[in-house]
């Protein structure tokens, strides 16, 4: 689908670029010249590489969008030259071609939308003809140069893809030999520059000039940052000079993107260099160094550098370089982040020879410690990969001498590598790789990440952070092991890192343990390293960084690229011939960089792999929006309250069916990662992969903040809404059943599927439940406050401010946090599918009494709905765990739920849960909310339901007291007799959950699937929870209808089985 | 060309060494009673002949000391893993002798001997527990941190965690390995506490053989060519509700083997032999 938008934005760019060009009286002749041009190119593109994400495509012409709006925005007169200058296609901002960048955006990506929207703006005064004449006949000219480059024009500018851009790069670097080749590259620069501004919203990315200039001269970068200072005013000047050289110049004007060289140190010892503009964010470089290594399973790896004390320091994607390093040196390693516990999985050579490569270095380094008998055998298929066959004739012994294969290496160590090295003839560099890689993941501190630190009692130990979890050394014994699951939260404070365990089987109460760091930054990268690790290895999806609350404190840092799964997914996507990749020689380490490699030149299947990175792993502007969305929440409570009921059932699960009989695969909820989806994790997608993740990137654009967060907020697991859920809902029955401990936290032994990920704003918990902990020492409230207040700043500064000074993490079992290895180890069983389809139109109509909050109401109103609606069914049909869990959530969100809401009457059944719900509540930060909740709001509530089943079961109530409030809910429950037929009496378990929400103008889609396990079959419930707002012209029944209809759509293969209408009308204009 | 951690189990030798006359009223033991001796060197005498004909192992036999009058209990003096066999010092003084001849043995049969020489560390092999992915070394009065320290350095493959002991003699004293990622554990709380920590310490989920009696938990597992899964394990005259755990290992060959003797000072089936193989040689 994207690629259909892609190819809209270009036809479409094309006529907005003719007519710009019309506009312009004596670009006119030249614009016939141009105009055939650009069709020709544009449409072989698409032919010939229609294997490309759209997103590829759809950058350069965005890019180009975004120059012009850039561009205009400092649209001076000077400007219009550009905007002619710009000849491509896409440049021309004509106002005619405004209109239809909108309607295209509909289909757009959030990111390019905002771009867009950029341009949409801009004053449609561009065409200056003086100026434009002069740039046409350049252009001209760099139409002309390009086809020589290009070879044959293939590529129009808008139309040209990362590839060419990299053309461009080299043409760059020939450096302007002639103007015209200037010429030509800019739309390449532009498309550099694009990528920048996906990636980081603030930097102009006009300037290509500087670039340049500084690719001619790298140490130059200062200069630029010079003429940043001048160049609004001098602008003008510049402008003139520029023109006269280039047409590039006037981009320059704009905004000088001061552009620094980069250096990383690559797995094989070369050296890569690398322009990035001085505010780019860390993924830029990362982006670049994995195309210059065409490594497209990069999630395992990451840039490092060296901060002041010479200690290494992750590269955060999200945030700008030179926050980062500060002081430093542009100087970075790129090196294996995580490590792959099964580098078999690995799907491509490439990424297992660059795993080598690191590994190598870990080993020579001692880093990785092995024996003897190891060392040789690792050696020597290092030798066999790098050198092929053993050659008596070449390979003499001193032949190895030159490599290390250990920290001290021996003449006997040689000799055994050569012995060795010998026996392995026939083996191909891929399965020598494999070979050692198969023996070095054995190896006990494989991945495993050290620090250093003290105990509580100053002894000496190490924090090894690994795959798995935890693991505490003194001297080389392993002392302790606290393995994800085990591990309720994770926090820094000062020096000091805690963990917060959960407790075990005959324990009654959480421990914490705490270890002394060498410092501050010592402590918080032990901190950041562990939720980067547990997000990686242990959830589905990345947690949303940010969560929005009353009080936020501490660092919000989250890692926010692809998980494990998510990697893995992604990469058994790859679809390209196994990439050539030149081995290099390791003897090079120790020498230098005679081998460095060329910069900006990529090598080969380039094509691919922008295409991928654009349409798998854009982790990049995922991450951006994730940045923005933290406004507060109420809402977000409720869902993790959801997933924390998951987990526990998850554990029962676990317990009862051990050896993983029964459990079908445990997907997790999609989780909407700003523009990045996941679709592909859940089998149970509605839609096509393309067509979902077009969907909700289309909604995700629109949706507020708050639903934004509402979905991706993590659970807050406190331990008394363990205790009610144990108390109140059938799955602690089950837990119960399954452990038989009187323990709410079952999981001690058990492979505990529940790992909590809370976030921050422990010190209100805290003090809430009276706990030991003193909140004082916590709580410097006014920073706290302050940091919550100054979100966005933090955002861009830098993670290592000093001002946060705490943070914490808590591991939480999101329902979708299903283990890695566990989701492999289930088998996927039979699926009863049920899909209940529950279209409630309802017009909210918030009265003017209840909501405090005017933003809220409307998406809390769904969710209520959401939450209550389950509980029906929970009543109705017992026999479903899935409901059970699903109801503590709902009683949760009714605790919280504006008062509005609660006006839905099947709620009192619940009544007690819903106590409990609210109760739990007040030990979070919502505190002022849950007083709402437990008084609903005087409304006069109908409910009718229908039902062949269950009907019995539901009760008829309304509150007693006279409505207040004019509004009336009604509820229509329509059920398929089947409805659980096989559930009866046999409480479920839960497998996962997952809801998306989406929204369009009038209408919110709620998606919720769950699946649940009863007895030995999986069941797959999928809800829907359709909202439409809006006057009452709306045709509700048309609505439903056409609801009904997508969704059998959508699940041929599936039954709706249950109609739910909820209708909340203001009594006054129109009773139903 | 074995690589890492394969083929566990797979023993080609083993070396044992006869029962001095001095064991019956010199050797060390925790209970008080009295030994026979020469039912004791009878029993010594099946357990040798079944490493010896019943399996075909290359079996090493030393001469007994009668100035060490725990020798037969080599298990202690020495770790072999793969091609390394580190040469222990026992925690007990009276013992620090025996590792001697074992080193010379040892030597001559191609090892890659690493001495403890560290005059405070202290190392019982009865401590050292190998899963064939990892170790776990009991801290135990024979055993110090020291000890599990340096053997830690010498297998620095593999992760080595340490497990209080506590009440008993050895680690090894209420558990001991009965198949691949198979833990045998004694029944007592001492047993099954120390389970857990090797639980909690491990990134491998290990299969548990519980055994009612702590003693009987001590077996020997190994996986021979053309015998498959081989378990010399308690008789049933000794400890008859152990025994019936083990017979239902219905994929091993199961073999009984005495030890009502040795067990009166402290000695257990697989204290009696070092067990390696030549062919996990790369």
């Amino acid at each position: 689908m994207t690629i259909f938008s892609s190819g809209h934005l270009s036809v479409l760019c094309v006529p907005g670029v003719m007519t710009t060009e019309v506009g312009s009286e004596t670009d006119v002749k030249k614009e016939p010249e141009k105009v055939p041009e650009v069709p020709q190119q544009t449409d072989p593109v698409q032919t010939d590489q229609p294997d490309k994400p759209a997103d590829s495509d759809a950058q350069p012409a965005s890019a180009s969008a975004a120059q012009q709006e850039q561009e205009n925005p400092s649209a001076e007169p000077e400007s219009q030259p550009e905007a002619s200058a710009s000849p491509e296609p896409s440049s021309p901002p004509a106002a005619g071609s405004q209109k239809k960048e909108k309607g295209i955006s509909r289909f757009l990506p959030p990111w390019l939308k905002r771009q867009k929207s950029l341009s949409q703006e801009k004053p449609p005064e561009s065409p200056t003809q003086p100026k434009s004449e002069s740039l046409k006949e350049e252009e001209e000219q760099k139409s002309e140069p390009k086809d020589q480059t290009d070879g044959g024009g293939a590529a129009a500018p808008s139309t040209e893809k990362t590839e060419e851009v990299k053309e461009v790069k080299e043409v760059k670097e020939v450096k302007e030999v002639k103007e015209v080749k200037e010429e030509e590259s800019r739309p390449e620069e532009v498309l550099v520059e694009v990528k920048d501004k996906e990636e980081e919203k603030s930097i102009g990315s006009a300037d290509t000039q500087p670039v340049r200039e500084e690719k001619e001269a790298e140490s130059e970068a200062k200069e630029g940052e010079e003429k940043e200072k001048e160049e609004e005013k001098k602008k003008e000047e510049e402008q003139v000079i520029e023109q006269e050289t280039s047409v590039l110049s006037p981009l320059k004007l704009n905004k000088k993107m001061k552009m620094v060289v980069c250096h990383v140190t690559l797995l094989d010892g070369s050296q890569f260099s690398c322009e990035v503009e001085k505010r780019a964010k860390g993924q830029y470089l990362f982006f670049e160094v994995c195309e210059h290594l065409n490594l497209l399973e990069k999630d395992y790896f990451s840039l490092s550098f060296k901060d002041n004390a010479e200690q290494r320091c992750w590269l955060d994607p999200t945030k700008e370089i030179k926050r980062q390093i500060r002081n430093s040196q542009w100087q970075f390693a790129f090196s294996v982040k995580f490590y792959p516990p099964d580098p078999s999985q690995l799907t491509e050579d490439i990424t297992r020879y660059l795993l080598c490569l690191q590994l190598r270095q870990d080993i020579a380094s001692g880093r990785l410690p092995c024996s003897f008998v190891t060392h040789a055998l690792l050696g020597s298929y290092a030798l066999q990969a790098e050198l092929g066959d053993f050659d008596p004739e070449e390979h003499r012994l001193d032949y190895i001498s030159d490599f290390q294969f250990a920290p001290n290496q021996t003449k006997e160590l040689e000799e055994k590598v050569v012995e060795l090295h010998k026996s392995h003839r026939g083996m191909t560099p891929a399965q020598a790789d494999a070979q050692f890689l198969e023996n070095a993941k054995k190896l006990s501190m494989y991945g495993v990440d050290l620090h250093h630190a003290k105990d509580s009692e100053g002894v000496d130990i190490m924090l090894g952070v690994c795959a798995n979890g935890l693991l505490i050394y003194k001297d080389r014994l392993r002392i302790n092991r606290f393995a994800w699951p085990k591990i309720l939260k994770i926090s820094y404070k000062r020096s000091n890192f805690y963990i917060k365990i959960r407790p075990g089987e005959a324990e009654q109460f959480e421990s914490t343990v705490g270890f002394k760091l060498p410092n501050h930054r010592a402590a918080k990268r032990v901190w950041k390293v562990c939720v980067e690790h547990h997000t990686f290895f242990r959830l589905m999806s990345p947690e949303q960084p940010t969560k929005a609350k009353f009080l936020t404190l501490g660092s919000k840092f989250r890692y926010s690229g692809r998980t494990q799964a998510q990697t893995r997914q992604a990469s058994s996507l790859i679809d390209r011939p196994a990439p050539y990749f030149q081995r290099t020689s390791s003897k090079r380490i120790s020498r230098s960089l005679d081998g460095a490699p060329m910069v900006n030149v990529s090598d080969y299947s380039h094509a691919v792999d922008s295409a991928l990175t654009a349409g798998a792993g854009e982790n990049g502007p995922a991450l951006e929006l994730n940045s923005d969305s933290k406004s507060p929440q109420v809402e977000v409570v409720e869902k993790p309250n959801a997933e924390v009921a998951t987990s526990v059932t998850n554990e029962s699960a676990f317990e009862t069916d051990k050896g993983g009989a029964a459990a079908p695969e445990r997907k997790s909820k999609l989780r909407v990662q700003g523009e990045n989806i996941y679709v592909r994790h859940s089998n149970l997608m509605l839609e096509d992969l393309d067509k979902t993740q077009e969907d909700v990137l289309k909604h995700q654009a629109s949706i507020s903040e708050l639903k934004r967060s509402f979905m991706e907020a993590t659970p807050e697991p406190r331990p008394s809404q363990w205790d009610k859920r144990l108390t109140g809902s059938p799955a602690t029955t089950l837990r119960l059943q399954a452990q038989g401990s009187a323990e709410v936290k079952p999981e001690v032994n058990g492979q505990p599927e529940v790992i909590e990920v809370v976030e921050e704003t422990v010190v209100i918990e805290e003090v809430v439940k009276a706990k030991p902990k003193s909140p004082a020492p916590e709580a410097p409230v006014t920073v706290e406050t302050q940091s919550a207040a100054e979100v966005k700043e933090e955002r861009s500064l830098s993670s290592d401010s000093e001002s946060e000074e705490e943070a914490e993490y808590h591991a939480q079992p999101p329902s979708t946090s299903v283990s890695v290895q566990l989701i492999k180890e289930e088998p996927e069983e039979e699926q009863e599918v049920k899909l209940i389809q529950q279209a409630p139109p309802t017009v909210v109509e918030s009265p003017p009494i209840t909501e405090a909050e005017p933003s809220e109401p409307a998406p809390a109103a769904e969710e209520e709905k959401a939450a209550a609606q389950p509980e029906e069914e929970a009543c109705t049909d017992k026999a479903s765990a899935a409901t059970p869990d699903d109801s503590p959530n709902g009683h949760a969100l009714e605790g919280e739920a504006p008062p509005t809401l609660r006006a839905v009457a099947e709620e009192t059944e619940e009544e007690p849960h819903i106590v409990n719900g609210s109760v739990s509540r007040v030990e979070t930060e919502h505190l002022p909310q849950v007083i709402c909740c437990s008084e609903p709001p005087v409304v006069k509530t109908e409910m009718v339901t229908i039902s062949d089943t269950f009907a019995a079961q539901k009760t008829e109530i309304s509150t007693k007291e006279v409505p207040i409030v004019h509004t009336e809910t009604k509820t229509i429950t329509y059920e398929a007799a089947q409805l659980d037929g096989n559930g009866d009496g046999e409480p479920g378990v839960l497998m996962t959950a997952q809801t998306i929400t989406s929204e369009s103008l009038c209408t919110t889609t709620t998606t919720h699937i769950t699946k649940t396990l009863k007895g030995g079959l999986s069941e797959t419930r999928i809800e829907k929870r359709i909202v439409i707002t809006g006057d009452s012209d709306i045709d509700h029944d048309q609505a439903l209808a056409q609801a009904i209809k997508e969704a059998k759509e959508q699940h041929p293969d599936m039954s709706v089985t249950r109609v739910v209408v909820h209708k909340e009308t203001e009594l006054a204009e129109d009773e139903d | 060309m074995a690589g890492l951690m394969s083929g566990f189990g797979g023993f080609t030798h083993a070396v044992v060494r006869a029962i001095p006359e001095s064991l019956a009223k010199e050797a060390l033991r925790t209970g008080s009673l009295e030994v026979d001796l020469l039912k004791a060197q009878k029993e010594h005498d099946e357990y040798v002949s079944v490493l010896k004909h019943r399996l075909g192992l290359e079996v090493v036999e030393l001469p007994a000391d009668e100035t060490l009058p725990d020798c037969v209990f080599v298990e202690d003096a020495a770790v072999v893993c793969g091609d390394t066999a580190l040469i222990t010092r026992p925690g007990a003084e009276s013992r620090r002798k025996e590792t001697e001849a074992m080193k010379d043995t040892l030597t001559e049969l191609g090892l890659n001997i690493v001495e403890m020489t560290d005059e405070s560390a202290t190392l019982d092999g009865g401590d050292v527990l190998f899963t064939g992915r990892e170790f776990f070394v009991g801290l135990s009065k024979r055993t110090n941190q020291r000890g599990a320290e340096i053997l830690a350095d010498t297998f620095k493959d593999y992760a080595v965690s340490t497990v209080p002991v506590q009440g008993c003699l050895h680690l090894k004293s209420f558990c001991s390995m009965a198949g691949p990622d198979l833990i045998a554990i004694g029944s007592s709380e001492a047993a099954q506490k120390a389970l857990k920590i090797m639980q909690q310490m491990s990134d491998h989920k290990y299969d548990k053989l519980t055994i009612p009696d702590d003693l009987a938990a001590n077996c020997v597992y190994m996986k021979l060519p053309g015998k498959g899964d081989v378990l010399l394990h308690c008789t049933p005259e000794e400890f008859p509700e152990s025994a019936k755990v083990f017979e239902k290992l219905k994929d091993h060959m199961l073999i009984p083997v005495s030890n009502q003797e040795k067990v009166k000072v402290d000695g257990a089936l697989t204290c009696c032999s070092v067990l390696f193989s030549k062919n996990n040689n790369i």
